[in-house]
């Protein structure tokens, strides 16, 4: 009798169907055939398509001569130099736009945030009609209209537009003064780098003084002045090493000055003026999103307005302002490939479109294309990583 | 004994209330915003009018070519005369009741499921997601019931946008929840890891290259013989990529799914598909709302990238109908067309989703 019900007792193994672990492993068995499946019979295909229309593979394209001119490159470039040089061309004019792109769109965008909060109820509407406008139209559509209806509407050259015969806008682009560095203009930027240096040792110091006595130090504005003055004495010192180029018209173009051409100007502006859209609604939530009780309270310990602002809000805000401040630097510099649309030479428009076309490697340009933008994209989240673990809230 | 009377209170100070209150607050509280003001007031001066006067007051509106356009403000006689054009692109004039009949029906069946409360809503979404698709291939590609076939080559304009934004949205959303779901799959490291690599790598990579990869490398990939059009392999590149942004998103609203109540579904005897379907998936999805509409305005307007790769889409028609000679130098009325009709959409899609928030926002709110 008692064996019977031992018997009974004993559990049964489930049928391995049953079982979650199991199944998880079959499933993913399942998928990972799929996958390489997948995989082998793309591979398979690329490869006899390749062959049957007569297309190399291989990276060995990369040494050979391009043969087509670039309206702008940053390095030395000429129709003789090989496709690796048009690659470097091409990355080199993706990082310029994007760099500066980001510059002004964080300038632009910043202003319109902290405008949106205003008290001035006309300035609070203005930017929150700019946000809501320019956030909302396509970004492609406004590269379009500022290189086509606007830059291409501008006068020739013999009627340009120029600022105290300085600068020149005109059709064929804007014409800035360039700097000329003198010899001895290394000076200046040694002078810099001990200005910095002088500046770090000083905030330290200000915080081993602060921690020590309760004494503050204006730690910013010395090292403002610091970091001009150092630098402006020892150009003077040295006796003023720099003169500039102006921007003359010669025939039918301006010689001389740096000339900035018009596809990079429409893009620009775009660029930033689409993205500080988005960075302007960042900050806005960014400052709101601290509590209002921090402004309380450190309006209880006596702090002023700007203080509270400096030593409150701020440090709070940044830690959620930045983490969707960074996406947007990425996207522009993503959707800086747009250029390719109006013809500003970045590394879509010169490598993923003329060698493209030219070498019709397809496989290896869009996959060294799509590694560019993905090492860019890795980089900038590794940082961020880094950087949120840097400020994550410590709670108890 | 008198008894107390009170004396009525004091009218407040009449620069504190009324008209002059609000502006003495809101525009004059110090000097700074006194000069903000008068600047603002500069800038809307310097802006407006000139606005108004070249797009409204100088405008013309009908007429049949150029010469119509002579009063030197804006020429809307170039929309007006090219409007079929930029809606249906090259789409047969006499079969252009299919298109109507399609996108009325859309926005009939997206109506009704936007209304709260509409009786057999649940049968309406039903059929928008599987019903409908099938209708509207085959009013608007033809070949059957009697219609005619239109190839994809023709379609173009809004309407192409419209086509390429409503699938891009319809597709993403799923494959966007199952990656989703791949990526908290925990307890199976292989599914995950694919799902990352997946998700990383469309995210990190601009639209234009994966459309670039899909007109050109496309046709590597597949065996010979197979091809596809141009227009559905826009589309596989639309969808890859934005299947990886609402994945994202989907991410954010599990993650925000408190343990309880995984456990709880575990504790009923649900299985994996049965909590994720009922208990789980309700939730986040209600929760990132707002983040999958904006994720559908950024898809929307990317629709625009696919001219680079050759397709006719709303600006792609526009741009080039004033490279025309006949219409030569209105870029500028063109672009404020499209302009118009991206920002519509864009906005009332945005406004929902602000107004979706305020409803579903039933926790604590605090200013």
């Amino acid at each position: 009798m008692t064996t019977h019900v031992q018997e009974k007792l004993t559990p049964t193994k489930p049928p391995f169907w049953h079982d979650p672990r199991m199944r998880a492993i079959l499933f993913q068995v399942i998928v990972l055939a799929g996958v390489i499946a997948f995989f082998v019979y793309i591979i398979g295909n690329t490869l006899h398509n390749l062959e049957q229309r007569g297309i190399s593979t291989g990276f060995d394209f990369l040494f050979n001569e391009a043969g087509f001119g670039i309206i702008q490159t940053l390095i030395e470039y000429n129709e003789t130099s090989t496709y690796g040089h048009t690659f470097m061309v091409g990355l080199l004019n993706t990082l310029l736009v994007s760099a500066l792109g980001i510059l002004f769109a964080t300038m632009l965008g910043f202003t319109i945030g902290i405008a949106r909060l205003s008290q001035n109820w006309l300035i609070a509407k203005l930017a929150a009609a700019y946000i809501e406008i320019f956030r909302n139209i396509p970004l492609l559509l406004q590269i379009f209209f500022w290189y086509f209806a606007v830059l291409r509407a501008l006068p020739h050259p013999r009627q340009s537009w120029a600022l105290n015969d300085l600068v020149f806008l005109n059709l064929r682009g804007l014409y800035l003064p360039a700097p000329v560095f003198g010899q001895q203009f290394w000076l200046v930027g040694i002078a810099l780098g001990v200005a910095l240096g002088l500046s770090l040792i000083l905030k330290r110091w200000a915080k081993y003084r602060l921690d020590k006595t309760g004494q503050t130090f204006p730690v910013f504005s010395v090292a403002l002045a610091l970091l001009f003055g150092l630098p402006f004495l020892t150009f003077l010192a040295i006796g003023s090493p720099l003169s500039w180029d102006f921007p003359a018209l010669k025939g039918f173009n301006f010689r001389g000055g740096i000339a900035v051409i018009p596809e990079l100007t429409a893009l620009l502006i775009a660029l930033s003026i689409y993205t500080a859209a988005f960075i302007a609604e960042i900050v806005r939530s960014g400052i709101q999103s601290v509590n209002y009780g921090q402004t309380e309270a450190a309006y209880a310990l006596g702090l002023r307005k700007n203080k509270t602002l400096r030593l409150v809000i701020i440090p709070q805000a940044m830690r959620v302002i930045i983490p969707p401040l960074t996406s947007q630097y990425l996207n522009l510099t993503k959707n800086s490939s747009l250029a390719t649309a109006i013809g500003y030479p970045d590394l879509v428009a010169v490598f993923a479109g003329t060698t493209l076309n030219q070498t019709g490697q397809a496989v290896e340009v869009v996959a060294m294309t799509m590694a560019v933008y993905l090492t860019i994209s890795l980089l900038i989240s590794l940082l961020m990583n880094w950087y949120n673990r840097k400020v994550i809230l410590v709670e108890r | 004994m008198t008894a107390y009377k009170p004396s009525p209170n004091l009218s407040p100070p009449i620069a504190s209330v009324g008209v002059l209150g609000w502006l003495r607050k809101n525009l004059f509280s110090s000097v700074f915003n006194t000069i903000l003001t008068f600047f603002s007031l500069y800038l809307l001066y310097l802006l407006i009018p000139p606005i108004v006067q070249w797009g409204l007051i100088n405008a013309d509106w009908v007429g049949e070519s150029r010469e119509a356009c002579s009063s030197g403000g804006a020429c809307w006689v170039f929309v007006n005369v090219r409007f079929s054009q930029f809606i249906y692109g090259f789409y047969p004039s006499e079969a252009y009741w299919r298109v109507n009949l399609a996108f009325i029906l859309l926005a009939l069946l997206v109506i009704a499921l936007l209304i709260d409360h509409f009786p057999k809503k649940h049968w309406i979404g039903i059929f928008t997601l599987v019903g409908y698709p099938i209708i509207a291939f085959y009013l608007l590609y033809g070949g059957a019931f009697g219609l005619e076939v239109v190839e994809t080559y023709q379609w173009g304009g809004l309407m192409l946008t419209l086509v390429l934004a409503v699938i891009g949205i319809v597709l993403s959303l799923p494959i966007g929840i199952l990656l989703a779901l791949g990526r908290r799959a925990d307890n199976m490291p292989i599914v995950k890891s694919l799902c990352i690599v997946f998700i990383e790598f469309w995210r990190g990579v601009p639209l234009i290259t994966v459309l670039f990869m899909a007109s050109v490398m496309l046709p590597l990939f597949l065996a010979e013989g197979v091809n596809f059009d141009k227009l559905l392999r826009a589309l596989i590149g639309i969808v890859l990529f934005e299947s990886a942004y609402m994945a994202e998103v989907v991410r954010g609203g599990l993650q925000a799914i408190p343990k309880g109540q995984y456990e709880a579904a575990e504790s009923l005897g649900l299985g994996y598909w049965q909590s994720t379907l009922l208990i789980i998936l309700p939730q986040a999805l209600k929760l990132v709302i707002p983040g999958i509409v904006n994720t559908f305005i950024a898809l929307f307007k990317d629709t625009t990238l696919v001219l680079i790769i050759g397709l006719f889409d709303l600006l792609a028609v526009v741009q080039s109908a004033f490279a025309d000679p006949e219409w030569l130098g209105y870029a500028v009325e063109g672009y404020v067309f499209v302009a118009v009709i991206y920002w519509l959409f864009c906005f009332s899609m945005s406004r929902y989703s602000q107004r979706l928030e305020e409803k579903l926002h039933t926790g604590h709110k605090r200013n």
